[in-house]
């Protein structure tokens, strides 16, 4: 055995996040770890890599029992860790950012030179004196996986990782994961994604509230069992009634947005045009970074445009408005940060959703004199809360007390509360379990469907697929055709999402 | 090997951050007993003029009031700046501005008389310190230049302002060329609260009114919600639809502008004429008030009048013990440095950890 828990046992204040957790990870094999959001992943792993200390239990490491003190001392022991959200520094090089993280002094060219010699070896290219912001996630992805690898680790631990790439990008990961297994190193693999679990995983730990509720084989399995053992019950399946074409003005319309880089790392868009119909969902794949937060703050009045006409909400034109008059012309937003952009993080839920709703719905919620309407906007937190079922574990508790998934689901609902005529959504279940990923797919297919325009912009090819009437694919900041869901295939939109043949507004639908 | 161990709580807790100030205020007692021990004066009679002469008798209750009193409105504006994570430093010079600005109407045209007087010269006041403060406002939002920087300097230009005007053109003919204005006439004077029992005037209701009031706008309006929303997290008030440079003039100006009523406050109703300095660094020590009442305008009254008594203990202990004020200043120091430790426990938890061996290397 490679690495044991014992008991593994997290309690914070009255909430037990992990509850006795008993597995095993073996030499040369890539383990799964399962389990919505919640169910206590993050808090085992942190407990693994030593950034959080166990309330009780034990890790016991080649058979021996060890206390992690600190993310340090786990990377002494042989552990290496690539997080969900990368932390590297855009404006250093890729081998700047990996001297930084290592713990002992080094030039930075050996590191480089070194940094280098292992992405060749194990089929990941990265250019060490590349500036970081100017990479893909994909590339940033393999100076994590490259930093961890300099320190020869025998367990590597990878969150989500393939939530921010291409099909294509995914796949060559899987191969150096498996080069690494090969080589004997042992891999715990934390996703969502069941069918990729099933494809390269060996062994699977499922966790459910905190403890352990199964393990298993993923080949002998189907996502459904899987996405069973996962929530407890079955998934609901998404339906998706037909989509009837309106001919009545178009929920949104944007014609030839073009737009400079913002800021030093951002994209330029470049002759934007889409149109969603009322009663439609359009779906946005492309890779993380290639502009869908530009598109999305063009598209929220974050950032205006120039001319009234090139965005439309309902028919009427709002290039010129901020976010708050856009609202009032019936659009509604779901950034893609929900803690410091869709949600201040340190405000309880009330003042959060008073954040969203305090131009459509002021006079439910403001008072004469501009006092807030402490009682209404409570009923309304409750209401969205009990039909989102947003778990949490006090009356209003901050933003940043709730897990991922449950402030999303809360975001979400605030929106949908509403009834937009419009909806705009970036990344709507990026990190949400199963459960609840379902839930908001199809509380965003059934708002289409009463009558509203909306738009999903999305890494996840099976969501869009999932969800979505039409696909367009962003690249570079240029958005290709939509094309019917029919004829949209994953080889197609990974193509595109690659930049090819993407000559902007009529690559997809010629093809 | 023991190490200490800072973690953060899950939520703040609520015990705490009741008991944090009686923290702060014992081991303020403890440490200030050892280093008066060190002076070799005896603890227990310096902690008593500390803590406890000055309010024995009525007229230092009245000198409390009217050291607080500028603390307070000062401290309930910067409130709204710093939770708007806006940083003016400048309210010293915003202050003074407003003592100008209000000192106007009686210095030159000290013919005008009337109850219209003091209403004016108050208004003249507000006007002088949101003046003062509108300068790095705009500078901020218009060119994006740091306020830190812009406001604290404008506290000098205010100050020299101050002096060329004394000594220059509102010097007072009959001042024996005294760098002094003549003094306010009758109906310029901010009247006392309370006649019979001591000098205590109305600047001091005006700080209470005003600290309800902010209290008020920033916990239940619209307003002080973006305010809040904007300091803690921009982006996701921008979000909100709020404007930062709205906010960010918002801010300046409601804490320019209770700064310049401070000050007119201060010469009205303290000094009753301009003088080259009219203010110990209320526009400093504000900045601490502010903290201190930990951003909440309702904390900040505590906080000021906890200030003011630290000043007026410090003037009894070197009275009536003969402590030097070098050694009064050290002893605010601490209780300033206890209040501000003990407030981190509020937000973390310090644990002493026995570990067997650091690093767990023993694999």
């Amino acid at each position: 055995m490679l690495l044991q828990t014992r008991k593994l046992t997290k309690v914070f204040g009255t909430l037990t996040a992990c509850d006795a957790i008993d597995f095993s990870i073996r030499s040369g094999e890539i383990h799964a770890l399962l389990g919505e959001n919640g169910a206590g992943k993050s808090t085992l792993v942190k407990m693994l890599f030593g950034s959080l200390q166990p309330t009780s239990g034990q890790i016991v490491w080649q058979n021996s029992p060890v206390t992690v003190a600190s993310p340090a001392a786990a990377r002494k022991l042989g552990l290496g860790m690539v997080f969900q959200h990368f932390s590297l520094f855009d404006a250093l090089t890729a081998a700047e950012n990996i001297t930084l993280a290592l713990d002992e002094r080094a030039p930075v060219a050996d590191i480089g030179e070194k940094a280098r010699a292992l992405s060749v070896q194990y089929g990941l290219p990265v250019d060490p004196n590349a500036v970081v912001g100017d990479l893909s996630v994909g590339e940033r992805q393999r100076i994590e996986i490259v930093r961890c690898l300099l320190q020869d680790p025998s367990l590597i631990i990878l969150d989500e990782p393939t939530s921010v790439l291409t099909p294509q990008e995914a796949d060559r990961l899987f191969e150096t994961l498996f080069r690494l297994r090969d080589e004997g190193r042992s891999i715990l693999y934390i996703s969502h994604r069941l069918d990729e679990v099933r494809r390269i995983c060996d062994a699977a730990t499922i966790l459910r509230h905190g403890k352990v509720v199964g393990h298993c084989q993923p080949d002998r399995e189907t996502p459904g069992t899987l996405a069973r053992m996962m929530v407890g019950d079955t998934v609901a399946q998404i339906t998706r009634a037909p989509h009837a074409a309106t001919g009545e003005t178009p929920a949104i319309l944007v014609s030839r947005l073009s737009q400079p880089p913002v800021g030093p790392f951002s994209t330029a868009l470049h002759d934007v045009s889409l149109t969603v119909q009322r009663g439609e969902v359009v779906g946005i794949a492309g890779v993380a970074g290639n502009g869908q937060g530009e598109l999305f703050d063009a598209l929220s009045g974050e950032q205006r445009q120039s001319l009234a006409d090139t965005v439309q909400l309902s028919g009427k034109p709002a290039g010129l408005l901020g976010v708050s008059a856009r609202r009032r012309l019936g659009a509604a937003f779901v950034p893609e940060e929900r803690l410091g952009h869709g949600a201040a993080p340190q405000m309880t839920l009330t003042e959060n959703l008073l954040l969203s709703r305090h131009a459509t719905d002021g006079s439910a919620f403001i008072r004469k004199g501009g006092v807030i309407a402490r009682d209404m906007i409570g009923r309304a937190a409750a209401r969205i809360s009990a039909a989102m079922d947003v778990r949490k574990g006090a009356e209003d508790p901050p933003a940043a007390a709730l897990s991922g998934g449950n402030l999303q689901k809360f975001l979400i609902g605030r929106e949908l509360d509403r009834q937009p005529a419009v909806l705009i959504v970036n990344q709507p279940t990026w990190g949400v379990d199963a459960g609840a990923a379902a839930r908001i797919r199809q509380a965003l297919i059934d708002l289409a469907r009463n009558g509203s325009g909306v738009l999903v912009i999305s890494q996840d090819l099976d969501e869009l697929f999932e969800i979505s009437d039409r696909i367009a694919v962003i690249h570079d900041g240029a958005l290709s055709a939509a094309m019917p869901v029919a004829e949209a295939t994953a080889e197609r939109i990974g193509l595109l999402m690659a930049g090819a043949a993407a000559a902007p507004g009529n690559a997809g639908v010629a093809a | 090997m023991i190490r200490i161990e800072v973690t953060r709580r899950p939520q703040p807790s609520r015990l705490l951050s009741a008991f944090s100030p009686l923290i702060a205020l014992g081991l303020t007692i403890i440490a200030g007993s050892i280093m008066f021990m060190a002076l070799g004066k005896n603890p227990v009679a310096a902690l008593y003029s500390y803590f406890v002469e000055p309010l024995t008798e009525v007229w230092s209750l009245h000198e409390l009031a009217i050291k607080a009193a500028p603390l307070i409105l000062i401290a309930v504006g910067l409130s709204v700046c710093y939770r708007a994570n806006v940083w003016n430093i400048g309210a010293e010079g915003q202050f003074t501005f407003g003592a100008i600005f209000g000192s106007a109407l009686p210095v030159l045209l000290p013919g005008f008389q009337g109850p219209l007087v003091l209403p004016l010269m108050l208004l003249c006041g507000v006007v002088g310190g949101m003046a003062w403060a509108f300068i790095p406002a705009v500078l901020k939002v218009r060119f994006g230049t740091n306020e830190i920087l812009t406001s604290l300097m404008l506290v000098y230009v205010a100050g020299l302002f101050l002096d060329w005007l004394v000594r220059g053109p509102w010097r007072s003919p009959e001042g024996f060329n005294f760098p002094e204005t003549i003094r306010f006439h009758e109906d310029a004077v901010l009247p006392a609260i309370w006649f019979a029992s001591g000098r205590a005037h109305w600047g001091f209701v005006f700080a209470i009114v005003a600290a309800v009031a902010v209290w008020f706008l920033l916990e239940r309006t619209l307003k002080g919600f973006e305010i809040r929303m904007m300091g803690q997290s921009p982006r996701a008030a921008r979000f909100a639809g709020f404007s930062s440079g709205k906010v960010v003039f918002f801010a300046l100006l409601l804490s320019g502008g209770l700064a310049g009523l401070a000050g007119i406050s201060e010469v009205s109703g303290a000094i009753g004429q301009l003088r080259p300095v009219i203010s110990p660094g209320y526009g400093f020590a504000a900045i601490i008030v502010a903290f201190l009442g930990r951003l909440n305008p309702l904390g900040i009254i505590a906080a000021g009048l906890v200030l003011a008594l630290s000043y007026l203990g410090g003037e009894a202990a070197q009275i009536s013990l003969g402590i030097s004020d070098k050694a009064a200043r050290v002893f605010q120091g601490l209780l300033l440095f206890f209040v501000l430790a003990s407030d981190t426990l509020i937000h973390y938890r310090v644990r002493l950890m026995r570990t067997v061996k650091a690093g767990g290397g023993d694999a």
